[in-house]
């Protein structure tokens, strides 16, 4: 029951934000309602018993990423507001693609059926212990491969990075 | 879930939110007094007896003074930057460990908030979104000079953060377990971490004092190249916000120092005491203050011996000395455990 009522209050902020990250005019304000949908994801995490996935979560993007763009922000635009003017042409074409991919969206969601619905409390699959066994265990490949691409990702930016390569 | 046990753990946050208040707001005075010994003066010795009303006085001084916002600043963010980082040094001590069990009337209280199984991750969390308050700060008082402390303490956060976690992993691979109350637990008697991990230790405690911005790593409000840093255009008690965050992060980073490599709550001999459960729980209690204490201090006394890094140095240490060794303690503790587990 209290946990309904959370679910609702936690949707309603993320949603808002999300919003407010589209509406907002100025770049910093964007930045910091996204980080605030971050946190209401992870307290949708939390909700679906999944601890482990929602401090990973703020850890990595409200943590990490979300900071870098806060600082690329603040060092871009330090005083200036600048409001960007687009033609009319591409307003125009916006808008007729973002309703296509729309409908593209309710037309997958149409043939798939409602997931049967679980008990969050029964999975416990979010649970730091069974999510290791699973990653390490019936997952092993695919997860040393993802390592790999994020290393191969690193070693990349460190690359573009540095200015006197060769 | 009982009435009994929400009002308990109610009772618990408001203890321990107040005893984390009282313990900064002395460490202020505790500071200047230590400052004192260290440069053969007194200190503050006019307020009370021994300076001891000083906190009293400047926390009074902070709250009547003028109350002033730069014109140009982003109104919301600016109150926002130090309620942020206020909130964000407090939140840690919902999972530190501060004793053991008391036994009431065959209930069992624990002294802990909350036992998440994730707690050394929980800390880590909190660490990672301490940098939004000063960044949010810096940034909303529209000030070049606040602006560069700002992203100076952001990437000093960043940088140092990743190394931190990398001395944690290495103890978490040991004990097996994220809960704080079970690596505290594991440290029973005089098993200390420190003497399975001293590398850890010494990489962790480092970074922990980069993540407080105190000296040597203070340079996000180094006065001689950018005036008060990221908190330049901030007064009255919305400084003193930022100031006293400050003196909470260097608590429960030294809280945490205790509970992760110093035992938290054990001491040596303690099954050998005969003591009750009860009796050697608050003993335990006091034990851990003891030694928050003792690394409270240790922070002052690094800060009035030690200069100031440059911050290329600062950089150099962060990604090319401290991260390197830590991912080597890291490789090094699953070569050992390897061993240890085959012979």
């Amino acid at each position: 029951m209290f946990s309904e009522y959370l679910f609702f209050i936690i949707s309603i902020a993320a949603i808002y934000s999300a919003l407010m990250v589209l509406i907002s005019k100025k770049p910093i304000h964007s930045v910091l309602y996204l980080t605030l949908c971050f946190f209401a994801i992870a307290g949708h995490y939390i909700l679906l018993n999944a601890q482990f996935l929602a401090v990973v979560h703020i850890i990595v993007y409200a943590g990490a990423i979300m900071v870098l763009f806060l600082f690329t922000v603040m060092l871009l635009n330090l005083n200036i507001e600048n409001d960007f003017k687009k033609p009319r042409l591409i307003k125009f074409a916006a808008v007729i693609s973002g309703s296509i991919f729309f409908l593209l969206m309710i037309a997958v969601l149409k043939s798939y059926d409602i997931a049967i619905v679980q008990n969050p409390a029964l999975t416990q699959i979010g649970l730091v212990k069974n999510l290791g066994n699973v990653l390490f265990k019936d997952y092993l490949l695919p997860f040393e491969i993802t390592s790999i691409l994020f290393l191969a990702a690193m070693v990349g930016a460190v690359m573009i990075g540095k200015k006197d390569i060769y | 879930m009982s009435i009994f046990f929400i009002l308990y753990k109610l009772i618990l946050a408001s203890v321990i939110l107040l005893v984390s208040l009282v313990i900064a707001m002395y460490s202020t005075l505790i500071e200047r007094k230590v400052a004192g010994f260290f440069q053969d003066r007194l200190g503050p010795n006019r307020a009370g007896v021994y300076g001891i009303l000083q906190p009293l006085a400047d926390g009074l001084k902070l709250f009547f003074k003028e109350e002033f916002m730069p014109n140009t600043a982003d109104k919301f963010l600016y109150i926002l930057g130090p309620s942020l980082t206020m909130m964000v040094a407090l939140l840690t001590s919902a999972v530190i460990p501060w004793g053991g069990s008391l036994v009431i009337g065959g209930t069992d209280y624990s002294l802990q908030i909350a036992d998440i199984n994730i707690g050394v991750l929980y800390v880590f969390a909190i660490i990672s979104v301490g940098v939004y308050g000063i960044m949010i700060g810096g940034w909303a008082s529209n000030n070049k000079y606040a602006l560069m402390g700002a992203v100076r303490a952001a990437s000093q956060m960043i940088s140092y953060e990743l190394a931190m976690g990398m001395a944690i992993i290495a103890l978490v691979m040991m004990s097996g377990t994220l809960s704080l109350n079970e690596m505290v637990q594991q440290q029973h008697g005089f098993h200390w971490n420190v003497f399975y991990q001293p590398f850890a230790f010494v990489i962790f405690i480092i970074c922990a004092f980069a993540e407080c911005n105190r000296s040597p790593f203070d340079l996000p409000e180094c006065e001689t190249e950018l005036i008060g840093g990221y908190h330049t255009e901030y007064s009255s008690m919305k400084l003193g916000f930022y100031l006293f965050a400050e003196y909470i992060n260097m608590f429960i980073s030294s809280a945490m120092i205790s509970a992760l490599f110093f035992g938290g709550y054990n001491f040596p001999f303690m099954d050998d005491l005969g003591l009750s459960h009860n009796a050697l729980t608050i003993i335990g209690t006091l034990v851990f203050f003891v030694k928050i204490t003792f690394f409270g201090f240790v922070f002052m006394w690094i800060r009035w011996t030690l200069p100031r890094f440059r911050y290329d140095q600062l950089m150099r240490l962060g990604w090319k000395a401290l991260l390197p060794l830590a991912i080597l303690n890291v490789i090094i503790t699953g070569i050992v455990m390897m061993i240890q587990n085959h012979v």
